[in-house]
């Protein structure tokens, strides 16, 4: 299962889909909208993705993943759109017979997402608002961020 | 030939569309493109070495050559990426 939702991610669904009889281990990684970004306080999220791409890179991150660790089965969901503080933007799950095996696949997993699946994070806060990723440290200046007003 | 053009997030935003069909030469590279896209929106100027390309899904590097119908991302750093030490404005 790889999905791009709107609206809350079902946790349940994400770790159904990887259950099954032969699973002794289950890991599951919950990403959430945090409060605070580097001295800032964050309002709130929202995020956009490349949707077609961003779910045929999932598929191929997760193929990767069961080429690495072949008995694992592995599920992601990821939330577009506006997440409110301290929800769940993205849930990694990834079951295998052994713990060692899913717990090493969704590392890899959670890691490599945010390195090359077009999916992006814009942060408003205070006085402001700037696309995570595309800087470091310090916010765009105010004069492009609102291009529009 | 003709390219269609996707943008997204900061891209988005500076071109102030999602997509748009753009007329390229025979055997433009996406460097050629680039060019042309940065005429036609200077604020994309600023993104400058930041931006990653992708053709029709697969990420590609600049020098790749574009065919008619190709579909053509502009993907800024992702949310969670290293920005690779990319300057922009």
């Amino acid at each position: 299962m790889i999905e791009l939702v709107q609206g809350k991610i079902d946790l349940e669904r994400v770790i159904a889909a990887v259950s099954h009889p032969g699973a002794g281990a289950t890991v599951i990684f919950v990403g959430t909208t945090r409060d605070h970004n580097e001295g800032r306080e964050v309002i709130r999220l929202e995020y956009e993705a490349y949707e077609e791409m961003a779910i045929s890179e999932l598929q191929r991150l997760v193929l990767t993943a069961q080429t690495q660790w072949p008995e694992t089965r592995a599920a992601i969901a990821h939330r577009l759109g506006e997440v409110p503080l301290g929800e769940p933007s993205v849930v990694i799950a990834v079951s295998s017979p052994h713990r060692a095996q899913a717990f090493a696949a969704c590392r890899f997993l959670i890691d490599e997402l945010k390195k090359s699946v077009p999916i992006w994070k814009k942060e408003f806060f205070q006085g402001g608002e700037v696309w995570i990723g595309t800087q470091q440290g310090t916010p765009l200046p105010s004069s492009w961020v609102r291009p529009d007003s | 030939m003709r390219v269609l053009v996707r943008y997204f997030a900061a891209a988005r935003e500076r071109s102030g569309t999602t997509e748009e069909w753009i007329e390229v030469e025979e055997s433009a590279t996406l460097a050629g493109l680039w060019s042309l896209l940065v005429q036609r929106h200077p604020a994309l100027a600023g993104l400058g070495s930041c931006i990653s390309f992708a053709v029709n899904r697969e990420y590609t590097d600049r020098l790749h050559t574009l065919r008619d119908g190709d579909e053509v991302a502009l993907i800024p750093p992702v949310s969670g990426g290293s920005t690779g030490g990319c300057i922009h404005d």
